[in-house]
């Protein structure tokens, strides 16, 4: 069980205040992941529900028991570090071993303990080497192995993808998901990449500054954000904002559409531009188009296939159901 | 780096130096083994212009025969013994507590290193007259201010004597470089193991002690080489009386004060071997960490 009540927690570094008091209820079984651009206090809220930094005031529970003031060991928590933080002079056996050994566990309970985790990690053959002679997936691997055998109430991952090049990101994406469909414990995972939120969680915290923006499904957060920041945020390439007078027609301080949201044509549309710079990716293309007359430039994604040129001249369509209105505060409107 | 042309010409710019090195070790080194072989007594009239008397191996036989060789063998391995044990074990506490942010840090790091600075034959009479002195020391005023009797440091406790002067000197240096390993120790190894659920003990035991294993390597290894040649403390200590006379101080007083050059070069050819031999002990046992 691993149900994680985050109460009036606040985090001052001397005189800054990181985080002010904010509430969040993170419920067994949740793949719940923290995203927000670098210095958002992510990583510091991870560690405070850690226990590596202590609360300035409010209230961690941990399936219900207070634990604010235990320390990290004796929380029943596992963390992933982005270092990997693997000790470099023990084989990935004793590695994985470690925290059973320092919870005096009897031997041979460890040997299949590590041996079970090494065969769901695909470590077995990597067992009697050390960190220096693997590849960085097979380091997050032990790093993963080193939480798992503790059998812990919830496992933390900071930015555990982020040392990794892009392909074997998606392939760990995939298999930590897979991971947590096997084993069904909560598991809070610190990222900056939106990519990786919206792929992997079951619920997203959205920060910025300390501050709560928006808590949801990935999905919900996509149709539904609930402000500025949470709509830009979320989603690649990053929403269209455009303010002025086509806002104001809308009843709004500013409007804004997702580049997937928009039609193209040749022959007629609602906005025109110029096309400047287009990103083939083979099955979508992005047009980034100047002198719309809307403000900054629009990006907007179309299909693989359509050719349009620097330079071209090209007609836009935003689909009106699709459109999202914000107020002066950066607050959504509802319909 | 690759080229002929460049590999020859790196080849050219280093000759100077390797020859000045080279000569800078081999005409001491080839002079020491000839006049080892030589009855050199200059009070006797003997010198290099009139021709020097080949003996063969006698002053050899003669140096390992007399009565001070054993002994000074053992003080010399006792005094460097215990001062590498000392140096390293306090460096690693030194430096553990160097580590932790205070106030003043600076100040006190500049203070822990300063020993190194005073010269080893101004802190030994440093210690000897104003610690060590039975009458007027520090020691032996502390020692009659909680009403107990003096000790007689130097001729009483001489060795230990010894090895506290030396350690002294030493342990800023092994403090300074295990400071440096363990700040570069990755912090976030000693979180994973704290929530692996390892104790401040365990902690030390199982990432600290590993992590600056190599470091420590290093601090014998040097301190080794520097010890096994330790004169200064000595001679304006004890004079190499109460059995602190080390092979060293052995051989300047062959050399000097009974003025036998050939034994004294014999001495040091002996000095060369255990130089060596400790060495190669040394590189056995730690070698590992220097792979």
């Amino acid at each position: 069980m691993g149900q994680i009540v985050l109460n009036q927690v606040q985090k001052k570094f001397g005189d800054v205040e990181v985080i002010p008091p904010l509430d969040l209820t993170i419920e067994d079984g949740e793949f719940t992941v923290f995203v927000g651009p670098s210095g958002c206090g992510k990583s510091t809220l991870l560690r405070l529900i850690a226990g590596l930094e202590d609360v300035t005031a409010g209230s961690i529970q941990i399936d219900g028991k207070e634990t604010s003031n235990l320390p990290p060991a004796k929380r029943g928590l596992a963390m992933v570090f982005q270092s990997y933080a693997l000790y470099p002079h023990m084989t990935v056996r004793k590695n994985i071993a470690f925290p059973l050994r320092m919870a005096k566990l009897d031997q041979a309970e460890i040997d299949q303990r590590v041996a079970n985790a090494a065969e769901v990690l695909n470590l077995t053959e990597y067992l009697d080497r050390r960190p220096g002679q693997l590849s960085g997936g097979q380091r997050q691997r032990v790093a993963i192995g080193r939480a798992i055998v503790r059998e812990p109430a919830a496992f933390l991952f900071d930015e555990p993808l982020s040392n990794l090049d892009a392909a074997l990101r998606v392939g760990m994406r995939l298999e930590i998901s897979e991971l947590h469909k096997r084993l069904a414990t909560t598991m809070i995972y610190v990222t900056h990449d939106q990519v990786e939120a919206m792929t992997m969680a079951d619920k997203i915290v959205v920060l910025n500054a300390g501050v709560i923006e928006q808590v949801g499904s990935p999905l919900e957060l996509y149709r539904n954000p609930r402000n500025h920041f949470v709509a830009g945020f979320i989603g690649s390439p990053k929403m269209n904002f455009i303010s002025g007078e086509a806002a104001s027609d809308m009843n709004a301080h500013t409007i804004g559409i997702r580049p997937e949201h928009i039609e193209v044509s040749e022959s007629a549309g609602e906005w025109t531009g110029v096309v400047g710079v287009s990103e083939h990716l083979g099955s979508d293309t992005f047009f980034h188009i100047h002198d719309t007359g809307l403000g900054d430039t629009l990006t907007v994604r179309a299909d693989g296939e359509v050719g349009f040129k620097h330079g071209d001249k090209i007609n836009l369509t935003p689909r009106t159901d699709m459109i999202h209105k914000f107020d002066d505060q950066g607050l959504r409107i509802g319909e | 780096m690759a080229t002929q042309h460049s590999r020859s010409a790196a080849r050219m710019m280093m000759a100077p130096a390797v020859i000045l090195l080279l000569g800078w070790m081999l005409v001491p080194l080839t002079m020491t083994l000839f006049f080892s072989f030589k009855k050199y007594l200059p009070l006797r009239g003997d010198s290099v212009a009139n021709g020097l008397d080949w003996v063969g191996f006698e002053n050899y036989v003669r140096f390992v025969g007399s009565s001070s060789f054993w002994p000074s063998i053992q003080a010399t391995l006792v005094i460097v013994g215990g001062v590498l044990v000392i140096t390293v074990v306090l460096g690693i506490l030194l430096a553990l507590l160097l580590d932790r942010p205070m106030w003043g840090q600076g100040i006190v790091r500049i203070l822990v290193i300063s020993p190194f600075f005073v010269m080893p034959t101004v802190s030994g009479l440093v210690w000897k007259n104003m610690f060590m002195d039975p009458i007027n020391g520090l020691l032996a005023h502390l020692y009659k201010f909680f009403g107990a009797e003096p000790v007689q440091w130097l001729s009483q406790a001489s060795l230990e004597s010894i090895i506290m002067i030396v350690s002294w000197q030493w342990l800023p240096f092994a403090t300074l470089i295990l400071l440096t390993a363990i700040q570069s120790l990755d912090s976030e190894q000693l979180e994973a193991a704290e929530m692996d659920g390892a104790p401040v003990i365990k902690r030390f035991w199982h990432i600290i002690l590993p992590h600056m294993s190599r470091a420590i390597t290093v601090v014998i290894l040097i301190q080794t080489i520097f010890l096994l040649s330790i004169f200064a403390e000595i001679f304006v200590t004890t004079a190499g009386a109460f059995g602190t006379k080390t092979l060293t101080y052995l051989i300047f007083q062959r050399v000097l004060e009974s003025q036998n050059v050939g034994l004294g070069s014999a001495g040091g050819v002996y000095a060369i071997i255990l130089a060596n031999i400790v060495a190669i002990f040394l590189m056995r046992i730690v070698g590992k960490n220097l792979d």
